[in-house]
């Protein structure tokens, strides 16, 4: 298939940025999205032009470093007939013939752009350095079973600790919030018997270096919950805001 | 490289291994091993490289303890490196299930598993800790899946018969990696470790024969710098990547180790690679990567292609008794669950058999309709949901419904930096870690071990074995100004010059796919003496190719990706070469090694004990030159030696 590209370019995070527009032919229906990205940039580099730079590592939709929105939207969601996939595991097989495809990076305040479609999300273990941990240094752990945990805690917890750090809820958010991924953090902590001892301690400090870190606050939209990889559920927003304020009440700050 | 003309060093290699039962030797060891005192930890720098689950582990630990750690790592976050990916599980001696597992047994599966090319004291000690690791990862919160009563699950794996593996729905790996990256990420906080990321080492700083550092380059700027230390530990990952299509992450490499090669470290066992059995067969000349369906899948999943090779009709119009299912004909008591070497030459065979699947009739079925039927799709979709879903992503197929199709990949290197049980390399003060070494899996590594190893090496012996050399090594103050620091930074400049000097036709990746398929046909699945020789030619071609046709744009004081991937696929031309090379000089079918020449006549893999029990550490010489070999020769004391059977 042939595909218009309009391409986000930008030399680095002091330049200014522009759309540049390729086109690509013979793409195969099976081809990864990255794939087609690896085509075009063999193509640039055998003709003499610079490729163009993009974040991408696992490419099986686990590492969270791949961050494209396509067409308006993170990751491409919303193509695929299943949710729950990352830019890398998006098939141009969901896309047609002639068609034009724009290609921007996160746009965040807390994620400066380093070059072209990558941008800096250190901020993000700011956030976790704050407290998103269990405070359990090596060798002083008690046997494994000596506290259950319900299925049920368990799975929850499983839930918000499959957030993959991507970040394409801070882009999908009109605010870039980051409450969706620390929520996420919290919840997997805050839920199990092991996160209890910080429990409300975790939730004032990483939600203060959240604000410092420039991302903006909750004005319940939603859009990071639609476009998040690993259906991390707006629920835990709310948890979080929960904790947050029984923190408050307990003085702790 | 001349076969004929291998230099030999019998018996120059101290593995180090304690005296004593194997039960004792750890025990032993760590009261044996000096101490740092704890205010005279901070008096040390410590440099990790890599920060997967051996790398952060690792970092964390020692940065508990006291010293200043230093972590370096390839991408944004720590949280990405490639550990991230695994999705079975970890095994550990625990038997909650009290179905006869134990420490003894879970050394005796691993040493069998890789069919008795590891070393004996190594494996025990990975099971001895195997029991702390849990225990410890538990303790961060990692979400392992739980029964209804809340005590923890197991699953089984391939090569074992008990249920020893812990994990945490399809992510295990990704769950054990965010428990030690939030260790990490707490000691970052509390300032005993700074990260430097995107940073990538380019060389070994070597200091009057000790490790005493690393020349980076910042991959963001493209600036070089050279950092120095009391000790270096790398935990860089495998070299799967070599073959180009590999489950690795498109950015592991092997530049770190093959450094450290090129300043001393012996090179052990490159041939041995693992080929995974249940990835998802390529779809055509695009591919970039292989992904992986976990291994967890043969438990429920039955292996089969069509009886008549050729018949090219959909999975549901073939009838039961024109289903061969050949690992369960072949291997009644092991089945679907046999090891990975095993279940992968079989599909190789069944398929260059001409009863491959798919269009490209380039795979075997996996079919789960038996266990829908007996278990019920939720109990399918609670086990292997997200699998289900990313198999459907990629192929546009939906395994409810139809059988997945898979195929071998490479997935795993068991080879590595030669490492003594101190997991120290032939250079003093270089210590290496997890899948970059060679140490634990012999010649095929078990389902649900490699987290279990880089844990193990990371939480619970670097920090013991790293003190012991800290406390009795007299290291004198160094500082950039040295000769071995300029010479070092000199070379990396010089091969970043060449590099961008070429200004070939050609990108890196056509040069990366070309190495690649060499290595995959020769070096791959089955090998054999003329292919093998073929390898030995080839290869050193497409390096000449490369070093007069590639292109790498952009400018190298800049973020360059093409330049990044230049060094590592320069890197993969060498060490391509050298597997070859000790793949040819095995002449012995072992594990993930099968040589054509040496198999059983049923055509299983047939060892040679008298002549290749030993481990191949090879010593570079200088480049295109035949490297010396060190033997390392094994004992077993505790598995007797015995033809590996799962029938």
């Amino acid at each position: 298939m042939k595909l218009h590209l309009k391409i986000w370019r930008q030399e680095n995070k002091n330049s200014q940025g522009r759309f540049e527009n390729y086109t690509l032919d013979d793409v195969s229906q099976d081809s990864s999205f990255l794939e087609m990205l690896d085509l075009l940039n063999e193509e640039l580099t055998e003709k003499g032009d610079e490729p163009i730079a993009f974040d991408h590592d696992c490419r099986e939709g686990i590492c969270g470093m791949c961050s494209l929105v396509i067409n308006g939207v993170a990751h491409g969601q919303n193509r695929e007939p299943i949710k729950q996939v990352t830019v890398c595991q998006l098939h141009m097989r969901h896309f047609h013939d002639g068609e034009t495809i724009t290609i921007e990076p996160w746009r965040a305040q807390a994620f400066p752009a380093l070059k072209d479609l990558i941008v800096d999300r250190t901020a993000f273990d700011i956030i976790i350095q704050a407290g998103g941990y269990v405070s359990v240094s090596t060798g002083g752990a008690a046997e494994a079973s000596a506290i259950p945990v319900p299925k049920k805690d368990a799975d929850v917890s499983m839930d918000a600790a499959a957030c993959i750090g991507c970040g394409a809820c801070v882009a999908a958010c009109p605010n870039a919030s980051a409450m969706l991924f620390t929520s996420a953090k919290i919840t997997h902590l805050g839920i199990l018997p092991q996160g209890q001892t910080e429990r409300y301690q975790r939730v004032v400090d990483m939600v203060n270096a959240m604000d410092t870190a420039g991302f903006g606050g909750c004005t319940n939209m939603g859009e990071c919950e639609a476009v998040c990889p690993k259906d991390i559920s707006l629920d835990f927003i709310a948890r979080m805001n929960g904790d947050l304020i029984k923190a408050a009440l307990m003085g702790v700050s | 490289m001349d076969i004929n003309a291998i230099k030999v060093i019998e018996d120059s290699l101290d593995a180090k291994i304690p005296e004593g039962v194997i039960q004792e030797k750890w025990d032993k060891h760590r009261f044996n091993m000096k101490l740092v005192n704890p205010s005279n930890r901070r008096k040390f720098e410590v440099i990790v490289v890599g920060a997967g689950l051996a790398g952060a582990s690792a970092a964390a630990s020692m940065g508990e303890m006291g010293y200043n750690v230093h972590c370096f790592f390839y991408q944004d976050s720590a949280r990405r490196a490639h550990s991230v990916a695994a999705q079975g599980g970890i095994n550990a001696a625990k038997n909650y299930r009290n179905d006869g597992d134990s420490i003894f047994r879970l050394f005796y599966d691993t040493v069998k598993g890789g069919d008795y090319r590891s070393r004996e004291a190594n494996v025990y000690r990975l099971a001895q800790v195997s029991n702390n690791i849990i225990d410890q990862c538990v303790a961060q919160g990692v979400p392992f899946a739980r029964e209804y009563g809340g005590m923890l699950d197991n699953r089984s794996f391939g090569g074992a018969q008990v249920s020893r593996t812990f994990y945490a729905r399809g992510q295990t790996g990704q769950q054990l990696l965010l428990g030690a990256y939030q260790a990490l990420q707490r000691q970052a906080h509390a300032g005993t470790v700074k990260l430097y990321s995107r940073t990538e080492m380019l060389d070994l700083i070597v200091i009057d024969g000790r490790a005493r550092g690393i020349v980076t380059r910042d991959m963001v700027t493209g600036e070089m710098k050279s950092y120095l230390a009391d000790a270096v530990v790398l935990a860089t990952g495998g070299y799967g990547n070599a073959y180009f299509l590999s489950t690795n992450a498109i950015g592991c490499n092997a530049t770190a180790a093959w450094r450290a090669y090129k300043r001393g470290a012996y090179f052990a066992n490159p041939c041995f690679v693992q080929i995974h059995p249940t990835c998802i067969p390529p779809a055509g000349e695009h591919q970039s990567k292989l992904t992986l369906m976990s291994e967890s899948l043969r438990n429920d999943g039955r292996i089969w292609v069509p009886r008549q090779a050729g018949d090219t009709r959909p999975a549901a119009q073939i009838s039961e008794a024109e289903r061969f299912y050949y690992l369960e004909e072949k291997y009644p008591s092991f089945g679907n669950l046999v090891p990975r070497d095993v279940a992968s030459r079989n599909a190789k065979t069944v398929v260059d058999d001409g009863h491959g699947v798919g269009e490209l009739q380039n795979g075997v079925y996996l079919d789960f309709s038996d266990a829908i039927g007996r278990l019920g799709k939720d109990v399918i979709k609670d086990r292997y949901g997200n699998l289900f879903d990313m198999y459907t992503s990629i192929t546009g197929e939906d395994p409810y419904e139809a059988p997945m199709r898979i195929y071998p990949a490479i997935h795993y290197t068991m080879g590595g930096v030669w490492v003594d049980y101190n997991l120290e390399s032939a250079i003093p003060g270089l210590f290496v870690l997890g899948e970059a070494n060679f140490s634990d899996h012999g010649a095929n590594r078990l389902g649900a071990s490699a987290l279990m190893q880089g844990v193990a090496d990371g939480y619970f012996v670097i920090p013991y074995t790293l003190g012991n050399y800290l406390a009795q090594t007299q290291l004198d103050s160094v500082d950039l100004g040295n000769a071995a620091v300029a010479e070092a930074e000199a070379a990396v400049n010089d091969k970043i010059d060449k590099l961008m000097a070429v200004n070939g036709k050609r990108s890196v990746t056509h040069f990366h796919r070309e190495v690649g398929r060499a290595l995959w046909d020769y070096v791959g699945m089955a090998r054999n003496d003329e292919g093998l020789r073929k390898a030995l030619e080839r290869i050193p071609e497409i390096r000449a190719e490369f070093w007069d046709d590639v292109r790498v744009p952009g400018s190298a004081k800049d973020l360059n990706q093409s330049l990044e991937m230049a060094g590592r696929v320069a890197d993969f031309l060498e060490l391509g070469e050298l597997m070859a090379f000790d793949a040819l000089h095995r002449n012995e079918s072992c594990g993930g090694h099968f040589r054509e020449e040496s198999q059983t006549e049923e055509g299983e893999a047939l060892r040679n004990d008298e002549k290749f029990s030993f481990v191949s550490a090879w010593e570079y010489n200088g480049d295109g030159q035949t490297p010396n070999l060190h033997k390392e020769s094994l004992a077993f004391e505790y598995v007797a030696l015995s033809r590996r059977s799962y029938k």
